[in-house]
């Protein structure tokens, strides 16, 4: 019998800035990679994605005309509070069969991949945006603009870097975002929300659902407020996920063709995913 | 005292600068050829209803002939060529264009019932600028931020409109080629004689056989084109409906997939705007090309205190439109494209009606023969009406007012669109508030329906995914370095 017995953690979902149970009172086994039990986690249901949806459109009006300054603050802000938690993350990323050297380096990229992206905030638009020399007296610029709301289905591994890689950069551009997590290994997701909530990130901005990707990419990818899906973490045929997809015209990131390297550069790629090019024109003249 | 009339003598374009064949066949391999297993249709000039020739259309192993000789001439000449030499071919294209751009706009204006006007301004200069500027762009590919080293994706399928016949394919195969892409283009049903006479230019040009393929045919060729399996891109310019079915149907592959298709445009005047202006924006945003223009604005938002001004000045400015032979060099207002899409707009003006809207024409005399419909539009429009949500692609203009600023961008916004909007003040501050809320593609600031080869073009929502247009327009076909997105 130990001394003391340890107070554990209910992990929740999040969604529009604080942590409910899910609607439908169920939730899921989660255990460590060598079987030991670890949670009850929450298993989202239809009903709480449409909240989540809710929420994430709710909040993008406001995040999405702060100032990119700003974004690219809080999103350092994250990266810092991360850092704080170190030891926390690591031995919740290690239940996905890392030894702790490894989860202490899955976890040191994903604080980096917070400041890799807080950085991109202020200057996507330069990379991406344009001022275009048209045959004609006016000035036309165009900018990169967030799509909206996107619904995220995170890799089942690396729990936290493969999570932080897919959100960091649809935050950073300015949208909103309702992510799915790891099905088997949801612990450092839900415990990244518990950051998110303390680094003015503000409610909404961020939704996660825990549960059975099964269940609830069909109900994202078919959700007629909902205009992006990154299937990233779709392991197999996405073919009735792209196909729900196509009911309003969402802009899809379909399933990797093959491994993906989490730890190399990210580049651009994925900023550029899910933004709209909007182009300005306005006549010349006195 | 009644204001005086005043008449204009026809100008009529001569057509003797066009010579039509009485029967085209399928542009593949680089020559013109029967179809093997598709049949033939014929196209119509639709302000007279004459019958202009008879047009091969592609059956399903036309479609494969086409596919296979784009993939070999990737393969085999096309993308291994230098870059500076693709560049090449294409500044011969826009010189040819350039050089046979009367008959080209005589052409497209014939087959398409478009003013030559905008055929000859607009339509024609604007397609050779494109391939004119995408031609610099075929040698500078590793300096347009997509990579050291950017490869083309392989073989494109393309399936066009008939609103801009020549353009859209100057739109879809410029870029392509540039990129070292080769392409099957499927021009539109009723339109596709200019995109015939392109591949006579592109036979002048010395184009390589195979890198440019033109398959005419109905919808039924299209969709065997979009679901051909050695397709590496699809690109469509086209109606909503038609692209859903498009991005379902290549759900689960690897092709990448481009999208631009409908719109419902909000066209904001505020009080403080110059009436005259807004009311010549107002005219060139709905009534160009007779409203057959995916980013028209069909929306008029008007600021309630001018709303009776704007109405005045706009139904008088009507009143002087002229509506007629598309040939005439006068000619302001042309002919619907086809009975279809005339069915259409009567279907849907007869809705405006029906659900309680105040209708008001032009009181114009229609020519006998033809499709026709005059500008028309609608007052007392409330937001839920069929005519203020759906596109209507015709000369038809719904009325509806707003308050405050922020009203107007939340009707504007209230719209599964967001092709192109359009802002009219006086206050620099307040248009880049508005073109900062606006969620469309395009936001025309005092001015409308401009188009030009060094923007980019392409919609938020259910308009589409995907640029057209300078270097964003590179993106849709090229590789992605590290992972693959809807639409770079």
């Amino acid at each position: 019998m130990p001394d003391r017995l340890d107070v554990r953690k209910t992990y929740k979902l999040y969604i529009g800035g604080a942590f409910p149970r899910s609607e439908s009172g169920r939730t899921v086994t989660i255990d460590a990679a060598d079987g030991t039990f670890l949670a009850n986690a929450a298993r989202a249901s239809r009903k709480d994605v449409r909240d989540a949806v809710v929420a994430a459109r709710k909040a993008f009006g406001g995040w999405s005309t702060r100032t990119a300054y700003n974004r690219g603050q809080i999103l350092y802000r994250v990266a810092e509070l991360l850092e704080g938690r170190r030891d926390q993350f690591t031995a919740e990323v290690r239940h996905s069969g890392l030894g702790a050297q490894a989860a202490g380096r899955e976890v040191d990229a994903a604080v980096d991949r917070w400041v890799w992206y807080a950085g991109w905030t202020d200057k996507i638009a330069q990379v991406e945006g344009a001022s275009n020399p048209v045959a004609g007296p006016y000035f036309n610029f165009s900018v990169p603009e967030p799509t909206g709301v996107v619904a995220i289905v995170a890799p089942a591994t690396p729990s936290l870097l493969g999570l932080v890689s897919v959100l960091a950069p649809v935050l950073a551009t300015g949208s909103t975002a309702v992510v799915v997590a790891s099905e088997p290994h949801p612990l450092p997701a839900v415990t990244l929300t518990e950051v998110l909530a303390t680094s003015d990130v503000p409610g909404g901005v961020v939704n996660l659902l825990t549960g059975h990707v099964d269940e609830l990419a069909p109900v994202l990818a078919a959700h007629a407020d909902v205009d992006a899906m990154d299937l990233t973490g779709i392991d197999g045929d996405a073919t009735e996920l792209e196909q729900a997809a196509a009911g309003n015209v969402k802009r899809v990131l379909r399933p990797p063709a093959g491994p993906v390297d989490w730890e190399a550069d990210p580049g651009v790629e994925r900023l550029r995913a899910f933004v709209e090019t909007k182009t300005v024109w306005h006549p010349v003249g006195v | 005292m009644p204001e005086p009339t005043w008449t204009y003598a026809p100008a009529p374009e001569s057509r003797d600068v066009v010579t039509l064949r009485s029967a085209y066949g399928l542009f593949v391999d680089g020559a013109f050829t029967d179809p093997t297993d598709g049949g033939s249709f014929k196209t119509v000039n639709p302000a007279t209803e004459e019958v202009l020739a008879e047009v091969a259309q592609a059956g399903p192993a036309d479609v494969d002939r086409a596919v296979a000789a784009a993939r070999r001439a990737h393969t085999e000449v096309w993308g291994p060529m230098p870059g500076r030499e693709r560049a090449k071919y294409l500044y011969r294209i826009a010189r040819i264009l350039a050089e046979r751009a009367r008959e080209f706009a005589v052409l497209e204006t014939l087959d398409n019932g478009k003013p030559i006007r905008e055929s000859r301004d607009v339509d024609v200069p604007m397609a050779s600028a494109h391939f004119f500027h995408y031609a610099g762009w075929a040698d500078k590919l590793e300096h347009a931020g997509f990579g050291a080293e950017p490869r083309p994706l392989g073989v494109a399928g393309q399936v066009i409109p008939w609103n801009f016949p020549l353009l859209m394919a100057a739109w879809k195969l410029a870029p392509a080629l540039a990129t070292g892409n080769t392409c099957v283009l499927k021009p539109a049903e009723t339109t596709p004689l200019s995109a015939l006479l392109l591949a006579e230019v592109l036979q002048q040009a010395d184009l390589p056989p195979g890198v440019v393929n033109i398959i005419p045919g109905a919808g039924d060729t299209g969709a065997t084109l979009v679901a051909h399996p050695d397709l590496d891109k699809v690109a469509f310019t086209g109606s909503t409906e038609v692209g859903k079915a498009i991005q379902r149907q290549l759900a689960g592959t690897r092709v990448r997939l481009t999208l631009e298709l409908g719109g419902k445009a909000a066209n904001v005047v505020f009080a403080d705007a110059p009436i005259d202006q807004a009311v010549e924006g107002i005219v060139n945003g709905i009534f160009f090309n007779q409203g057959h223009v995916c980013c028209a604005g069909s929306r008029l938002l008007v600021q309630e205190s001018v709303v009776d001004a704007v109405l005045d000045t706009l139904k008088r400015r009507l009143g002087t439109l002229r509506l007629g032979d598309p040939l005439d060099k006068n000619t302001d207002i042309g002919a619907i494209n086809s009975a279809e899409q005339l069915a259409r707009i009567t279907a849907l003006v007869e809705a405006g009606e029906g659900e309680g809207a105040q209708r008001w024409s032009v009181a114009c005399e229609l020519p006998e023969h033809g499709y026709w419909f005059p500008p028309t539009l609608f007052t007392d429009v409330s937001q839920s009406h069929r005519i203020a949500r759906e596109e209507i692609f015709g000369p038809v203009l719904s009325v509806l007012t707003f308050r405050t600023p922020d009203e107007a961008i939340a009707k504007a916004n209230n719209t599964p669109y967001g092709l192109s909007a359009g802002v009219w003040t006086e206050k620099g501050s307040r248009i880049l508030w508005m073109a900062q809320r606006l969620r469309a593609g395009v936001v025309w600031a005092n001015t409308f329906n401009r188009f030009d080869p060094a923007s980019p073009f392409g919609g938020y929502q259910e308009s589409g995914f995907g640029r057209e247009g300078g270097r964003h327009g590179l993106a849709p076909y090229l590789r992605s370095p590290d992972l693959r997105s809807p639409d770079a």
